[in-house]
């Protein structure tokens, strides 16, 4: 069975690639800042299992200070210019789309056939995390046909890898850490006491103010926790089981739903979601690090008050 | 209450744009210290959690293969492909990208696009490419707000679909809560119950997609 476990060799071996690199790149001043975040990154996949909880603590103090201390630069690993890629479109023109191609092909592949194949009464691939190991696959099989297809040198796929890694930069570590981060939140009890804080506090004897302090407070507190998974033991146990389901009778199945999409309008306006928000803002080369959450806050919160409604409207035909 | 200073760190410490991965140290040290919890074991139980969730780190593997496809030109061929398409305007054409990813992820298809795999290398360079096909060369204010809608326009897609797939994280999550709170329920109900919500979300960023089109328009015609 292909595990996690084999993912994570995976990426161990490209982040230390990326590090050695980093660390010969004569065009980055801050070289060395560079190759031991992305070498501190490859000691966590490599060993993290073998380091202990307070080894794991030191490594995460250490991106944390080369990040804080401002030690990342950016590298510049040799590349095609901005003409060169203009004559090699022409020249490869739709096959260019070919590798970008494989990797929904080849995940949609894993999660669809491999994710339920069994071979001799064990599975394939653990079917807990047939998603990032079918990513994983497909990274390797379209890293090869590019190199077949468009005959890039051998290097091109770390030395690239690279220089989009450096453009993410420290941003590329934010999702994990704040993931870690929720869990001293939850081991402190933050999430309770907000829970219990609303519920103290705003008087939910109308049915229309219940729906309302549920839908809103589910995303508040995911703009707080960064995570609606976060919110939505917390917001249901407070207010969604007591006052909405067992109170006023509402089916269970609508106020969870819409509740959890409510949760979802949060995640989309809060810089605590790094993965959806900024980290995308990083990649596309944005110098506003907010630019994403400012296009989706206009969405958001019109969909969240469409959220009551529903919730309001559909819960106790 | 004291535990919630950790809140306010990470309010402040992004309000004030102090580098995030510091704010999200100190704060997690402000939340463990104010539980009674030592230094030391904040850093276990901080350095425990970076490691479990190592999995969310990995899907940067896609990075080698999306820099060598640029490297040979990709975005310039997004660019260039949607200008051929003359009548394809970037309000309808990102209404269609929008489309794509929330049926896709209705049906389980969570990964098959994403900010590094698709936004970068060809939707945002095709939604560009669709702007520039109109109104010339385009400014680097225009440049980035098309840019920054795109990526949007991905969450939106993504979040507003994912639910409607009954054996994705949260649809288990909200299964497994109400059943230890004595409530069983089908996933299947939970899924039904997205559609509405899903709906909403289509029409109202489909709106403000057209709205955003009529925009840039004006913007090149002023």
């Amino acid at each position: 069975m292909i595990k996690l476990s084999a993912v994570y060799i995976l990426s161990g071996l490209v982040f230390a690639a990326f590090a050695v690199l980093s660390a010969l790149d004569a065009n980055n001043r801050k070289r060395f800042g560079n190759a031991v975040f992305w070498g501190l990154v490859a000691l966590s996949y490599l060993a993290g299992d073998r380091l202990g909880d307070l080894g794991n603590g030191v490594l995460v103090l250490g991106l944390a200070a080369v990040a804080g201390l401002g030690l990342l630069g950016r590298g510049q690993p040799v590349t095609t210019s901005p003409e060169e890629r203009k004559a090699l479109a022409e020249r490869f023109g739709e096959k260019l789309f070919v590798p970008a191609l494989t990797l929904p092909v080849v995940v949609a592949f894993g999660v669809l056939v491999l994710k339920p194949l069994e071979i001799g009464g064990t599975h394939l691939l653990d079917p807990k995390q047939a998603t990032p190991i079918s990513l994983a696959l497909a990274a390797i099989i379209a890293v090869g046909v590019a190199l077949i297809l468009l005959r890039q040198p051998p290097i091109s796929p770390l030395q690239e890898g690279r220089r989009l890694m450096d453009t993410v930069g420290w941003a590329a570590m934010l999702p994990q850490m704040l993931a870690a981060l929720g869990a001293i939140f939850a081991l402190a009890g933050v999430g309770d006491l907000v829970g219990k804080l609303v519920t103290d506090w705003i008087p939910m004897d109308a049915r229309l103010t219940a729906v309302a302090v549920y839908c809103l407070g589910m995303a508040g507190f995911t703009i707080i926790m960064g995570n609606a998974f976060a919110a939505f033991p917390v917001m249901t146990a407070g207010i969604g089981l007591p006052i909405l389901i067992h109170r006023f009778g509402g089916d269970p199945a609508v106020v969870a739903s819409i509740g959890m999409l409510s949760g979802f309008c949060g995640t989309l306006m809060t810089p605590l979601a790094a993965n959806f928000n900024l980290v995308p803002a990083a990649l596309l080369e944005l110098p506003d690090r907010y630019a994403v959450i400012k296009k989706q806050i206009p969405t958001a919160l019109p969909l969240l008050i469409v959220n009551v409604v529903l919730m309001y409207v559909l819960a106790f035909r | 209450m004291l535990i919630l200073l950790g809140v306010a760190t990470v309010v402040v410490g992004f309000a004030v744009r102090l580098n995030p991965l510091l704010v999200v140290t100190i704060a997690a040290f402000v939340t463990g210290l104010a539980a009674g919890l030592t230094p030391v074991e904040v850093l276990e139980a901080f350095g425990k959690a970076f490691n479990e969730n190592r999995f969310v780190t990995a899907a940067y593997l896609v990075l080698p293969v999306v820099g060598v496809v640029e490297r040979a030109g990709l975005q310039e061929r997004a660019r260039s492909l949607i200008a051929r398409f003359k009548g394809v305007s970037v309000g309808p054409f990102l209404i269609g990208y929008l489309a794509f990813r929330q049926l896709t992820s209705a049906l389980g298809l969570t990964s098959i696009a994403g900010h590094a795999q698709s936004v970068r290398p060809m939707v945002a360079p095709m939604a560009e490419g669709a702007v520039e096909a109109r109104s010339g060369a385009l400014d680097d204010e225009t440049r980035q707000d098309t840019r920054a809608m795109t990526s949007a326009t991905d969450n939106i897609g993504l979040f507003f679909g994912e639910d409607i797939f009954i054996a994705i994280g949260s649809i288990l999550l909200m299964v497994g809560f109400l059943a230890s709170s004595g409530i069983v329920i089908e996933p299947l109900h939970l899924s039904m119950w997205a559609i509405p919500t899903a709906l909403a979300a289509f029409v109202l960023h489909a709106g403000r997609l057209l709205l955003f089109d009529r925009r840039l328009r004006r913007r090149a015609g002023a």
